[in-house]
């Protein structure tokens, strides 16, 4: 996990070892201060983790246990009753495909077309640069649900209504990621190219030689992000897909809640811990690329 | 606005030198040979490479988010329902859209839903950030730096399902926490305030991770040296962040304040998931309005009508914003 940090957005990387300095050196006495201050993180930290253990232990409850309380924080005797049932209840292999699919082009794409414009604003001389990236990050201040509407249509028009090309494609060029990217491409020494240039490598050459294979962790950082974000994403799957069979898992698992939130509790959270899986492993492996990437550009 | 736009791209030259690999030198030697000059022909080709690398980004925010964007502002002035042709009706859609109760009802939720929620975001996190970076085991920094951020990566949507469970009045768990301390089942999912504070909570619960993280960045770029002069000067405790820790991060708290509030004004998929806008209009937000005239009445322009207004609010909380920086904000 450490190496993760030598990506070469410095400065993003809060110094996770070093706390503030101590201001009184008295380290031999029992300290109220700090005993209260552990206690409370500690309460905000059950608070936060809570709610997930108890998803994840009501989802091991039998469905006819599941709404009974005291309520259950540790799945002592998990019983898997609610898995089988959530396969039957809802098509998760198809869900999965498509949430899988969406997501895995929608990472590849943003990692291919960012690492180009990225290395293009970085690297590379042509009229009109300064211009062209400023309207690159400005389209990153509107917000989505305010173009959706002409997005939709654009999606009925080009034939791609209830597809989930109509969820990748507009999601592939990315402000953000071509932003990440031209940061990592200019902490990239030029004069790399120069050397290569010397040596009669084509600007293509000393792209795919040279650059491309250093740029790995950067375009890991666009990947990961795109990946936690469209997983998780909702409102333009609910807007964009009409058939079911065109669902993600998110937009599943809430039509499997339903309107009054009457769908068996420990079957619905059994569907819930499934699809929460990969956002997991991403957390287990990629937490400090996800924490740097996400706060990357934030001018601190 | 295009203040964030500019901090980023300033940051950006800062970063451009200095990087350099396994600790070369970037100061140019001065025996070195003369700089290798470009030829014309690889000036060209650099120039077609870069039209090339940038086409796919380029075309496809074109399309995606700049057409679009002023597609929206087109369609405000008209009335289009998909199936006749559009007609022109000038400013209609917007009176229409200003007299009507519920978006006023859901505009006005969503600017309380903003105070209520980045206040409590903001403050939660403030506080956290500090207690964490204090003097602690490394593992147990690690562990809270960890716990705190973990919410983020979950999906709103399914959040909001289990969350719905929780908050349920007869067989929820948060009430059957309350009836431990002899407090009687509180009505959260049926009642207008029960509906805005759970809305509000889950929302916090879940977003507060970030505005920590930009926290603890701040905490860690303030200089050791300024605790210690203010220890000598006598500073201790709680005076200590409140003279030394608040002035200095608040250009942390400036960005902190402008991302969760532009997210916060988005809010859509928590209540759409836990209350759907109920009872009555009582969680309804500005984004809702925009999904259900759009998608389910088919009232294209007034939907673009009220994202035009949204879009205009967000760019003046932001200029607002960034006007007060100039004033409050002290930069080292």
């Amino acid at each position: 996990m450490t190496t993760t940090t030598d990506h070469g957005l410095a400065g993003h990387s809060p110094r996770l070892s070093e706390g503030l300095p101590e201001t009184s050196p008295n380290r031999r006495r029992f300290s109220w201060n700090f005993a209260i201050r552990i206690v409370l993180l500690l309460i905000a930290a059950a608070l936060t983790l809570g709610p997930v253990l108890w998803t994840l232990s009501t989802s091991l409850r039998s469905p006819s246990e599941s709404f009974k309380l005291p309520p259950s924080f540790f799945p002592w005797n998990p019983d898997f009753t609610s898995y089988g049932e959530v396969f039957q209840q809802l098509n998760i292999f198809l869900l999965v495909l498509n949430s899988a699919l969406v997501t895995g082009l929608i990472a590849v794409g943003q990692m291919v077309s960012a690492a180009m414009a990225g290395y293009a604003f970085a690297h590379l001389k042509f009229r009109g640069r300064g211009a062209l990236f400023s309207i690159v990050l400005a389209t990153m201040m509107v917000p989505m649900q305010v173009t959706i509407v002409p997005v939709f249509m654009l999606i009925r028009g080009m034939g791609l209504s209830d597809t989930l090309l109509a969820l990748i494609l507009p999601a592939i060029p990315t402000a953000f990621g071509t932003f990440l990217m031209r940061q990592y491409f200019m902490g990239l020494p030029a004069e790399l190219a120069e050397a290569a240039s010397i040596d009669g490598a084509s600007p293509w050459r000393t792209f795919r030689s040279v650059y491309a294979p250093l740029a790995m962790p950067g375009m890991a950082i666009v990947g990961i992000l795109a990946f936690n974000f469209h997983w998780n994403e909702f409102f333009r799957p609910l807007i964009l897909t009409i058939s079911e069979q065109n669902f993600t898992l998110p937009l599943g698992l809430v039509s499997l809640q339903g309107n009054l939130g009457t769908g068996s509790i420990s079957v619905v959270l059994a569907g819930v811990v499934l699809s929460m899986i990969p956002a997991l492993v991403v957390f287990m492996f990629g937490q400090r690329v996800l924490q740097d990437g996400l706060t990357a550009g934030t001018g601190k | 606005m295009s203040t964030i736009t500019r901090r980023m791209a300033g940051e950006s030259g800062k970063r451009q030198s200095g990087k350099g690999v396994a600790g070369e030198p970037t100061t140019p030697d001065p025996n070195a040979p003369p700089q290798h000059q470009p030829t014309a022909k690889s000036r060209q080709s650099q120039r077609w490479l870069a039209w090339i690398f940038l086409a796919p980004t380029i075309l496809g925010m074109g399309l995606f988010t700049l057409i679009p964007i002023v597609a929206s502002m087109v369609l405000a002035f008209f009335r289009w329902d998909i199936i006749s042709a559009p007609t022109f009706v000038g400013f209609d859609n917007f009176s229409e859209v200003v007299q009507d109760p519920t978006v006023r009802v859901s505009f006005l939720n969503t600017i309380l839903f903003v105070v209520v929620a980045v206040a409590l975001q903001l403050g939660l996190a403030l506080a956290l950030a500090i207690m964490v970076q204090e003097k602690m085991p490394a593992w147990l920094r690690v562990f809270f730096r960890s716990a705190f951020f973990f919410p983020l990566i979950l999906s709103a949507a399914s959040v909001s399902i289990f969350m719905r469970y929780l908050f349920n009045e007869q067989f929820g768990v948060v009430n059957w926490f309350l009836s431990l301390v002899g407090i009687p089942a509180v009505p959260w999912l049926t009642t207008p305030g029960g509906s805005a504070a759970v809305v509000i909570l889950v929302y916090v619960w879940q977003n507060f991770g970030f505005s920590f993280l930009l926290f603890i960045g701040g905490l860690a770029s303030i200089p050791v040296e300024t605790y210690e002069a203010a220890s000598i000067d006598g500073a201790t405790g709680w005076r200590k962040h409140l003279y030394v820790t608040l002035p200095l991060l608040s250009p942390t708290t400036l960005v902190a304040s402008v991302m969760a509030i532009i997210n916060a004004l988005q809010v859509f998929d928590q209540p759409y998931v836990l209350t759907r806008g109920g009872p009555g209009d009582s969680t309804r937000t500005a984004v809702m309005v925009i999904f259900e005239s759009a998608f389910q009445r088919l009232e294209f322009g007034q939907a673009s009508a009220v994202g035009v207004l949204l879009t205009l609010i967000i760019m003046a909380i932001t200029a607002a914003q960034f006007r007060l920086s100039k004033r409050f904000v002290f930069y080292q």
